[in-house]
């Protein structure tokens, strides 16, 4: 229904080497992101990363310290270059007193051609809570709220900042097909999570950004392959950092070597091939959570203990 | 018929076949809708703005009967402290109001709606003329029912109608610290600004006991201006000459600060 009008060669969201700082905090540091016509680009990164300052500047809220930031070729501090953006709000911040209805109403009232709110609320399963205030809805229905408002403009891009964080399983199922309809429909998305679950289930494209950088930008698959590491656990005498496909290696205690390496199978035949002394071998797929930490925390904290899952850190925000 | 209604909503300015947009008025009429909901459903914040100045009716004009017995004195009274309840909520309302909005996290989203900042403003000023006419209707029952206070039906209407004019530039004014400073310094700047401009615009003590120094200052002031506007319309006791040029150059200041106000905003201040 939705024709894309795009040119394929002018991209819709255009960040141009760009920077942003909160004081002495450097939040985007030469950042450059360019999202076609069509797209569905995850951005991965920890709390504190940058996405949202990223996607603040997309949505005209703030504008950059330096370098450009276009929405559709315009200027995303214009109201005119928003009239095909969507983006959802932080289910915090839903004005109390205002009934669901009331809410979708005021915010489709800024659009051309709005979602009609009846049809909105029924494809979110809203119906029956209409006439409620948002105050009294649970942290879901607020979260389905959100992305319905995303949506009720028909916007051909939409920016969803961590759509599903803290939902169930079902309901965050339950976005992901909404999410997908959009895309499959010729939406635009750009999403930021920092669940790795989330963007491999949704998004073609990754951008890990870490401290202000983009880190790697790429499809799902090769970022896949790059974070898709094995775990090789070995008692050894000698110090087996240095073989060759080892990316990290780390001592635990009584002895043991824990070494990350892309192909398990050609470390393990290196090890035997070269007579190293070893036993108690061990073998297992690193979590994608432990292998995406590894390669945000690059630079900043090599020596960390590989326990800790970056989705339970919850540190500053900007 | 039916074709009247198709012209209206495809024919004007149409965009590479796309609906129109929704024009500044639409827009300003829905902001003012939902600003104006949101604000009746918190209904002691209402009731706070019409029960200060009421209150204070009661206590200090009610019982004096030197102020209270005479049209013109109690008229006067009923005057200022309406102005006043402008004044407050106004200041509070905009300032305080405005101040904590912006902590929320729907103020951002707001923002990055397609709508430019005008029909969020131009909505707020409105609200703030609607809930200034609330606060002045205990005023002016009281008025009516315990004082000698008496205006006719078209003074009546000339002050309801400067009321509307004379809230702007405080609303503004409220906007402009609102979108300037934390929800927690709004309060005290709102309160050293509310009180010395209350009563140097002559609304707890009549201008005519002030000394000259102090009555110079007062008619530069932006209440003393619409004090005297005020008065002028319900008891045709003319205003002073500049209070037409003061209440203008302090919109026109007021608007201003606000507007550069909420430019120089990116939301939440992060130190």
């Amino acid at each position: 229904m939705s024709a894309q009008r795009t040119d394929p060669d002018r991209p819709v969201v255009l960040a141009d080497r760009v920077t942003k700082r909160f004081g002495e905090v450097v939040a985007l540091d030469d950042v450059s992101l360019a999202v076609g016509a069509g797209e569905l680009v995850g951005m991965l990164g920890p709390n504190g990363a940058g996405k949202s300052t990223l996607l603040s500047l997309v949505s005209g809220q703030r504008k950059p310290d330096a370098g450009t930031v276009r929405l559709f070729g315009g200027d995303p501090r214009d109201a005119r270059s928003r009239v095909s953006l969507g983006i959802t709000p932080q289910e915090t911040g839903l004005p109390a007193t205002l009934k669901v209805r009331e809410v979708v109403d005021f915010v489709g009232g800024h659009y051309p051609d709005p979602v009609p709110t009846g049809e909105l609320l029924d494809q979110f399963g809203l119906t029956e809570l209409a006439r409620r205030q948002t105050g009294a809805m649970s942290g879901g229905q607020k979260r389905r709220l959100a992305v319905a408002l995303a949506l009720v403009g028909r916007p051909r891009v939409v920016l969803l900042d961590e759509p599903t964080t803290g939902l169930d399983v079902s309901a965050r199922q339950a976005l992901w097909d909404a999410i997908r309809a959009y895309h499959a429909d010729g939406g635009t998305v750009l999403l930021t999570s920092h669940y790795l679950e989330e963007v491999q289930a949704l998004a073609e494209r990754v951008v890990v950004i870490d401290q202000g950088v983009v880190r790697a930008d790429d499809s799902l698959g090769t970022i896949l392959r790059r974070v898709a590491l094995r775990r090789v656990v070995v008692r050894s005498s000698d110090d087996l950092a240095g073989r060759p496909g080892v990316v990290r290696a780390e001592r635990l205690g009584d002895g043991k070597q824990e070494l990350y390496t892309p192909d398990a199978d050609a470390l393990v035949r290196e090890l035997v091939t070269s007579g190293t002394d070893f036993h108690d071998l061990e073998i297992r797929g690193a979590s994608l959570e432990e292998a995406f930490e590894q390669m945000v925390a690059h630079g900043h904290a090599p020596e960390r203990a590989t326990t800790g899952i970056p989705t339970t850190t919850d540190g500053a925000r900007l | 018929m039916s074709t009247t209604t198709a012209t209206s909503t495809t024919g004007s300015a149409p965009r590479r076949g796309t609906p129109t947009a929704p024009g500044p008025a639409r827009l300003t009429w829905l902001h003012l809708k939902y600003q104006f909901l949101e604000t009746v459903r918190v209904p002691i914040a209402v009731l706070g703005n019409l029960l200060f100045p009421a209150l204070a009716m009661f206590f200090f004009v009610v019982p004096q009967e030197a102020v209270a017995g005479d049209p013109v004195a109690a008229t006067t009274a009923v005057a200022s402290l309406g102005l006043f309840a402008i004044c407050s909520a106004s200041l509070f309302t905009y300032g305080l109001g405005v101040a904590e909005d912006r902590q929320l996290p729907f103020d951002p989203f707001l923002r990055s709606l397609p709508a430019g900042p005008a029909p969020r403003m131009v909505a707020r000023v409105l609200n703030g003329g609607i809930f200034s006419l609330f606060g002045v209707v205990p005023l002016v029952l009281i008025g009516w029912l315990f004082t000698e206070a008496a205006v006719t039906a078209p003074e009546l209407l000339a002050g309801v109608g400067t009321v509307l004019l004379v809230s702007v530039p405080f609303v503004l004014l409220g906007m402009a610290i609102g979108y300037s400073l934390t929800a927690k310094a709004a309060l005290p700047v709102v309160q050293v600004i509310l009180f010395p401009l209350a009563f140097a615009g002559g609304l707890f003590v009549p201008p005519a006991f002030f000394p000259p120094w102090l009555d110079a200052i007062s008619l530069a002031t932006p209440t003393r201006a619409g004090r005297d506007l005020l008065v002028q319309a319900l008891t045709g006791e003319p205003a002073n000459a500049w209070a037409w040029p003061v209440l203008l150059g302090w919109t026109v200041a007021f608007a201003a600060l606000a507007v550069w106000a909420y430019r120089r905003d990116e939301g939440r201040r992060f130190r």
